[in-house]
């Protein structure tokens, strides 16, 4: 009897064991799955013209058979590095004034804050970029600088999606800079060193890998954030050639132009290498940023 | 004065600002949103379905949207935390400290975290054009799903990360199976498992693009799975682009509607881990 049930206490641990490998060993293909089916979608258009033309060629005219990605390309690079040069200062400065200067009680009420930043929704930041940003590079900053502009810009979704990643690169950036070890910020203020002359020649310069695998996670972020720059770019086919110039990033393109996907050919093919564009671009940053802030780490334990 | 003491009071007044100017942007965003939002928001909002000519003004509500956030969220974070509980226990018991698949499952649950939703969305949405579906409650559940998994698995994973080996052992010497610890494990890490829910919540209610694709818009609460739904986030995107000024209104109280949801889970979180941890 006892020799029963501990038989099968023993089978159901071996079941579980095998149902649980397969789940977690499926899931771990679905990264794969993800990458191989976009990749098949988007075959299609890959044979019709060459990767060369199709990054590089500004005409976009589905109807016609012309496919040049280059102005989604340069609308995802004008708005993503435009976040990063705003968010980036700022979320240092607040993770070296959190981490070194402020007293414990700040934390209380800003790490809430940036939670809460962290968990609007993209479609909030959307509303409030056409309800505050738009208007106010429309009306105030704009004028100062070109003739008209609708508001509607690349220096918009910039801002908005600067907004958006502050909360990641300074949560980020307060973890990495917790790490360095207090023996270097104690020799250094024993040589007479203030305290930013300790943040930036010691606590910066340690942590500058962790600082550049949080920015380009940060990237990967910007990058594939639709909705917010859906709502607040312009969405004009176009090169931006200025801050006030309406832009068409990749994932507005995706997202605005799914309904009509199935009627006009390799339409719907072009979009998959859109978003295959991104899912590879994503992937790379991601992984190499993730083993980069693992490295880190495992130094700092040592 | 000394150059390095009034470098230290410049950076010392910027980092104070840049502080400031997070918190303010924060305001900012909240002001904007309850401004607009507040005046359009009645009972009706909450209470009813849109009527006929609802985008061009006339009464109604976002009901339909309400109900369908409701229906594709509370699946999605079920069926998620059926998939993601046996593999953060797998990970964490059945495997090594240092086992390479760990590392691995870890490693692509950290890059599957940063694809972004309008991937997610693409995808599945080749996924039913394969299988022959439409798009769907079911499309919907499904997209989402796979979005919050990594966000449920990384962070459970995270709390099961500290689970005292000396935990494990006293239950195994007990004569316990490994299977037979989940008790203990699942109860040691259950602020971490609710932690995790309300954030990939917070995630899957505010998610647009990838249910653009997956789960349509209706206006209409769907009746089966293979209706379509529709979602808050949608909604208050297509009520925007209306040129009537009512209808907008009516997007910034939905907007309004979704940040007091999303502000709330978000509260609730930080209460329980700052109570259990």
């Amino acid at each position: 009897m006892s020799t029963t049930l501990l038989k099968r206490r023993i089978w159901k641990d071996k079941s579980a064991h095998a149902l649980m490998a397969i789940l977690t060993i499926s899931s771990l293909f679905l990264l794969i799955v993800m990458g191989v089916g976009l990749y098949l979608k988007s075959e299609n258009i890959l044979h019709e013209h060459s990767l060369w033309t199709l990054l590089t060629t500004t005409e976009w005219k589905p109807l016609k058979n012309v496919f040049g990605f280059l102005p989604f390309i340069m609308g995802t690079l004008w708005v993503t590095v435009l976040s990063i040069l705003i968010a980036l200062p700022i979320s240092l400065l607040t993770a070296i004034f959190i981490t070194e200067n402020a007293r414990p009680w700040v934390k209380h009420f800003v790490f809430p804050a940036l939670d809460i930043l962290a968990g609007i929704p993209s479609v909030v930041y959307g509303v409030w970029g056409t309800l505050i940003i738009v208007p106010w590079i429309a009306d105030k900053v704009g004028p100062h600088f070109v003739d008209y502009t609708s508001g509607y810009t690349a220096l918009a979704g910039g801002i908005v999606l600067g907004v958006m990643i502050i909360p990641v690169l300074v949560s980020l950036f307060v973890e990495i800079f917790s790490a360095v070890p207090q023996d270097f910020r104690d020799a250094a203020t024993s040589l007479g060193a203030t305290k930013w002359q300790t943040s930036r020649m010691i606590i910066l310069r340690k942590a500058l890998p962790g600082i550049v695998a949080a920015v380009v996670l940060a990237i990967s972020k910007a990058f594939g954030e639709t909705i917010a720059v859906l709502m607040v770019c312009g969405n004009m086919i176009q090169n931006p050639t200025s801050l006030f110039d309406s832009c068409y990033p990749l994932p507005a393109l995706i997202a605005n132009n799914y309904g009509e996907m199935l009627s006009v050919p390799l339409y719907e093919s072009a979009l998959m290498f859109a978003a295959f564009i991104l899912f590879f671009i994503i992937l790379i940053f991601n992984a190499s940023s993730r083993i980069l802030l693992q490295q880190i780490e495992k130094r700092f334990k040592l | 004065m000394k150059l390095k003491f009034i470098e230290e009071k410049i950076f010392n007044f910027l980092m104070l600002l840049s502080t400031f100017i997070v918190l303010a942007f924060l305001g900012s965003i909240l002001w904007a949103i309850v401004k607009h939002g507040w005046p359009a928001l009645n009972w009706d909002m909450v209470t009813k379905l849109p009527g006929g000519g609802f985008y061009i003004g006339k009464e109604g509500g976002v009901l339909n949207a309400i109900i369908g956030s409701f229906y594709i969220v509370g699946a999605s974070t079920g069926l998620g935390l059926l998939i993601s509980i046996p593999v953060v226990f797998y990970l964490n018991v059945y495997l090594k400290k240092k086992s390479r698949l760990a590392y691995f499952t870890r490693l692509s649950f950290d890059v599957l975290f940063g694809i972004p939703s309008i991937v997610y969305g693409a995808f599945a949405f080749t996924l039913m054009i394969y299988f022959g579906l439409r798009t769907s409650l079911l499309g919907g559940i499904i997209v989402i799903t796979l979005l919050i998994i990594p966000i449920f698995i990384r962070s459970m994973d995270e709390v099961a990360r500290q689970l005292p080996k000396d935990l494990l052992d006293a239950t195994y010497s007990l004569g316990a199976t490994r299977l037979e610890t989940i008790k203990v494990v699942v109860r040691q890490i259950a602020p971490g498992i609710a932690t995790a829910t309300l954030l990939s919540v917070g995630r899957a209610i505010g998610d647009a693009a990838g249910v653009m694709f997956t789960a349509g818009f209706t206006d209409s609460i769907p009746t089966s799975l293979s209706q379509p739904a529709a979602t808050l986030p949608l909604s208050i995107f297509f009520q925007l682009s209306s040129p009537t000024p009512e209808v907008r209104d009516r997007a910034y109280a939905s907007a309004l509607l979704l940040t007091i949801i999303v502000l709330i889970l978000s509260l609730l979180g930080r209460f329980i881990t700052n109570k259990f941890f």
